[in-house]
């Protein structure tokens, strides 16, 4: 037992971190959800939120909005992960960097650039959901090109001649090699759009002129008036994260943009 | 045959250039205007340094700058010690007190941010902690800190196991072994755990906003209030930010490049 | 007699409630050069690393020169350690790395002050100590001038030296030896075995290695323990080992054998294969043995001289020796021998009575204790089997419901009742279907005994084990399901009050 006590004890502090400001906090909002103002057990929330035509229709705006983000960034992404994976360019690492640089670019200042480009071409105020789709596609494009570009460089090159080698075609090695080898990627790319897509309000309200209410935005709004209803939303959301990243098979570290070694 | 490759080598080059060019036009289009002598992009103007000339004379913008590189490199550093003491507790725990910590650190990352913003904002202000600078710090190490861990203990995976007993087996004490063995074998993960949480501090607007204390600005709160509430500002202010992003894409562009060359270099010499 | 200087008492070891070390006990001279032996898993590194301090008993005591270190941490014994994959750690150089543990290292000086009285400090060695030591350390592997290099510049064989250096240069009483030289090739091998005892025999201090090469034990040690499942199958020098295998495990594991069923049929006369032949164990007769004869034991004379006859059905040039396999009757005996024999040729085989090995059987049946359930089938070795219940008590059947009517006329219910159950070591067979046997298992064992196979299947659950014949060739760690038909089940009730 002496041995690695040294060792062990290191993990406490962080530990006692994570019991503070991430467990009690995520339990907070579950107690805040299900109370009413005067702090009594309540599921008036639930029931208001499942009730309430404006909340629902905002829910589903918000998740249409995020199918679409998803799948323009799918389209863009899955090509060009394709093409750089498969080139035989040595500095195919650096061209992949090259679309990921971006992102460390402060998110308002970049959102704010795109806002720029849009009054500059005088479309801000005048297609809100446009720019906001846009927008996210703009801003999330790194985050599923990079799962898919993984996925895709670790198929083995072998496989491709082994598929020619057995008569295949070109197209026989994409839909049977690439495409349900790379399915893991796209799940993930899928999780890591789609979430922030629903969420992220900063996009639309910068470049939908405050005129998109995603679900995101409505927590927001909630937290100014009543903790109760936006602790719920959140819990709500909180739920949707979590199946969606146990559906797409758990989290990967090496996939994610942010962990992106220069 | 050859012409039909060509041609499709042509495609896929070009299309992977346009997706390039897209996602630089904004930027590069604020590049141009920061050195043009116009408030308004698409009007034109001719070449001049005022946009930063404007960005430096201005005080607020200065602090707010100044604010935002700080408590970067605060909570970087803090999540990175957190961080590292905690992968190698991690690492060397039983298998469910691993899979536990592993699974609760990972909540922060996937959760969307407005979430753990909620959570943590309603819960400071319900303990009484109201919002100050120390939940601004904490805050962004709950967002730092998991990456930290992320880089860190795949270093410690990595690490030949039998390098700690060795240390110990020659008569090292556990703490010297771990910081005369241990450490020196994961500094990779642990530096880049450290620009990792930099960055996602220099980033982050959402947990900001919730968390910080009143009249606190960072590059974030700042750019996103004065383009959303704009009449408070003057179009010059709105305009030396064209100035501030292309200072910031230039930085990031020289640190992406020589990372890269002395990464190649590296590989040189083995 | 000599000085105990490692002595285990009685020690386990579980990892995560898995027993990996059975109650083991034996001890280590001071300055013998000992080896564990034994297939993977068998416990020989963990047994290692107990010893070193990396990992504590889980009950049992390990003393070193009489007083119990069982829970003293590595830094704090007189052992070191040379690793698998030498552990050499790569941010430090060669010198930095076998100056580690000096560098870790407290003395006590004495020095006497101005006034003449005596007082002790304890003291770092000094740089020059050091360098030294790490000097002659260096010298003792052939490295001298490496003491720049970076580990990563170094062949498998240099780091090997170097990881050798870095532990004896801390003068310790006992040199663990983790299979050092499985990372290297056959060449490089056998010139470091040669080295190793080399440096043993300068050294004077006690080496404790581990392997699961038989060759290298056999080369290099004093005493081998000859390990498997957590346990000791035998302790003793290596032509002790080799010439007397204290069973058929350790017969198998080191040097090739032919290992044959035999049954004494007089006073130091065995019959196996057929024919009656002299030895020289005695046993009492009629006895079930296992024959262990070694391939270079069997003389080849001509047909008609020979006790044995048979053809050749095949012959293989090893180098210093033939390996020829012969076909007598149904058993299939392998020769070595240095005269060139061809394939089809006729011979005869001769064999001298200190050739014949005879060791008690470790396995003659295999018991399992059980319990009847509701639908009269036995519950036993991790599975359920259809049996008879009738053979419990003689003249009994079953009525319509299934409660077993005795002889007498008594109704008895058997649910639950407990049993002891024997099967035969033939009465077990084996399949790749997992619906056709009672309970799946991986074969753990396979040993060919000269017209058959013995092999040994255990179960994940609790590891039980089904040992028996077969004729069939299989693989060990196949997943296999075990069939065992229900008239083969032999039944006996446990307390004997049930039988009225």
């Amino acid at each position: 037992m002496k041995l690695r006590f040294s060792r062990k004890t290191l993990g406490i502090p962080y530990a006692v971190f994570l019991l503070f400001f991430v467990i009690i906090p995520m339990l907070v909002i579950v107690f805040y959800a299900f109370t009413d103002q005067n702090m009594h057990l309540s599921f008036g929330n639930f029931v208001a939120f499942f009730s309430d035509g404006t909340k629902l229709s905002t829910m589903v705006y918000s998740i249409v909005i995020a199918i679409v983000t998803t799948a323009i960034t799918l389209l863009i992404a899955y090509p060009v992960a394709y093409i750089l994976a498969r080139s035989k360019l040595k500095k195919k690492h650096v061209l992949l960097l090259l679309f990921i640089t971006p992102m460390w670019i402060n998110f308002i200042l970049r959102v704010n650039a795109i806002r720029e480009l849009l009054s500059a071409i005088q479309l801000l105020g005048e297609a809100n959901y446009f720019n906001t789709v846009l927008g996210m596609v703009y801003d999330f494009l790194p985050f599923m090109i990079l799962p898919l570009y993984t996925t895709m460089l670790k198929i083995d090159g072998t496989l491709y001649e082994a598929s020619a080698d057995l008569g295949g075609n070109a197209f026989t090695a994409f839909f049977r090699v690439t495409l349900p080898l790379s399915t893991p990627g796209i799940l993930s790319g899928i999780t890591m759009v789609f979430l922030p897509s629903m969420t992220n309000y900063v996009v639309s309200d910068m470049l939908g002129n405050s005129k998109v209410t995603i679900i995101g935005k409505f927590i927001e709004t909630y937290f100014g008036t009543d903790w109760h209803m936006g602790s719920m939303i959140a819990l709500i959301l909180l739920i949707i994260v979590m199946v969606s990243t146990l559906l797409s098979g758990g989290f990967r570290a090496e996939e994610n943009v942010r962990g992106t070694s220069l | 045959m050859n012409r039909k490759r060509i041609a499709l080598k042509c495609l896929k080059a070009g299309f992977v250039g346009l997706v390039l060019l897209l996602l630089y036009a904004p930027i590069l289009l604020l590049a141009v205007y920061s050195f043009l002598d116009t408030n308004t992009i698409g009007t034109a103007g001719s070449f001049s340094f005022v946009h930063y000339a404007q960005l430096f004379q201005n005080e607020s913008v200065l602090k707010m700058i100044g604010n935002t590189l700080l408590l970067a490199i605060l909570s970087a550093t803090l999540s990175t010690v957190l961080g590292t003491a905690g992968a190698i507790g991690i690492h060397y725990s039983k298998k469910r007190t691993r899979t536990l910590m592993t699974g609760v650190s990972q909540i922060p990352i996937i959760n969307a941010e407005i979430v753990t913003a909620l959570a943590l904002a309603i819960t400071f202000v319900a303990v009484g902690l109201g919002k100050s600078y120390f939940t601004l710090l904490i805050g962004h190490m709950v967002i730092c800190t998991p990456f930290v861990i992320l880089s860190v203990l795949p270093k410690l995976k990595q690490m030949d196991n039998s390098l700690y007993e060795a240390a110990l087996d020659l008569g090292a004490s556990p703490l010297s072994a771990l910081f005369k063995i241990v450490l020196p074998q994961i500094i990779p993960g642990i530096i880049s755990g450290f620009m990792l949480a930099i960055t996602l501090s220099l980033d982050d607007y959402i947990v900001t906003f919730y968390t910080r204390p009143a009249g606190f600005d960072t590059i974030s709160t700042y750019v996103y209030s004065a383009t959303m509430k704009g009449n408070a500002h003057t179009a010059q202010t709105l305009s030396s930010f064209w100035a501030l992003t292309t200072i910031i894409f230039v930085v990031i562009l020289g640190v992406v490049l020589a990372a890269n060359l002395a990464g190649r270099k590296k590989e040189k010499n083995k | 007699m000599a000085e105990h200087i490692i002595e285990l008492q009685n020690v386990t070891k579980y990892f995560d409630d898995e027993l990996i070390i059975e109650n083991l006990s034996f001890y280590v001279n001071k300055g013998e050069f000992i080896t564990f032996l034994g297939p993977s898993g068998c416990g020989k590194t963990t047994t290692l690393r107990m010893i070193a301090g990396f990992d504590l008993p889980s009950s049992g005591k390990i003393l070193l020169n009489g007083k119990d270190i069982s829970t003293l941490p590595p830094n704090k014994r007189p052992i070191n350690t040379v690793f698998q994959r030498y552990a050499l750690f790569p941010h430090l150089n060669v010198f930095e790395n076998i100056a580690f543990g000096l560098k870790c290292k407290r003395v006590k000086n004495t020095y006497r002050n101005t006034e003449g009285a005596e007082y002790t400090k304890t003291e770092k060695l000094t740089k020059k100590e050091i360098r030294e030591k790490v000097e002659k350390a260096l010298a003792l592997v052939d490295l001298e001038g490496f003491e720049k290099r970076s580990i990563s510049t170094l062949s498998g064989g240099q780091q090997q030296r170097v990881a050798i250096a870095r532990a004896v240069v801390n003068e310790p009483e006992i040199l663990l030896l983790d299979e050092p030289l499985g990372a290297l090739d056959l060449k490089m091998r056998k010139e470091m075995q040669i080295e190793l005892k080399e440096i043993h025999k300068r050294l004077g201090i006690t080496f404790i290695y581990v392997t699961h090469d038989q060759e290298e034990a056999l080369t290099m040690s004093d005493t081998i323990v000859v390990m498997a499942d957590g346990g000791v199958q035998q302790i003793g020098t290596p032509l002790k080992i080799y010439d007397e295998p204290a069973n058929t495990f350790v017969a198998d594991f080191i040097g090739e054998s032919n290992i044959f069923t035999g049954t004494v049929v007089g006073k130091k006369k065995v019959k196996f294969c057929g024919k009656t032949f002299e030895c020289l164990d005695e046993f009492d007769v009629n006895e079930p043995v296992d024959v262990v004869v070694r391939p270079e034991d069997i003389e080849i004379c001509p047909p008609e001289q020979g006790v044995l006859k048979g053809k050749i059905i095949s012959a293989v040039f090893k180098g210093i020796h033939y390996e020829i396999t012969v076909s007598v009757g149904k058993y299939e005996i392998v020769i070595q021998t240095t005269r060139r024999r061809d394939e089809g040729e006729q011979i005869g085989m001769n064999i001298l009575p200190d050739g014949i090995h005879l060791m008690k059987p470790k396995y003659t049946t295999n018991t399992y204790d059980g319990a009847i359930t509701k639908k009269n089938t036995v519950r036993f070795g991790d599975g359920e089997w259809e049996c008879d219940v009738t053979q419990l008590y003689a003249g009994s059947h079953l009525d319509e419901e299934g409660y077993l009517i005795t002889a007498a006329g008594e109704k008895l219910d058997l649910t639950d009742v407990a049993v002891k159950v024997e099967v035969g070591l033939n009465d077990v067979s084996i399949s790749d279907n997992p619906d056709e046997g009672g309970v799946m298992g991986h074969i753990i064992s396979i040993i060919y005994k000269g017209d058959h196979y013995r092999l040994i299947v255990r179960t994940e659950e609790n590891e039980e084990d089904f040992v028996f014949s077969t004729d069939d060739l299989w693989n060990e760690n196949d997943y296999v399901s075990v069939i065992i038909p229900k008239e083969k089940i032999k039944l006996t009730l446990k307390n004997t009050e049930g039988k009225r």
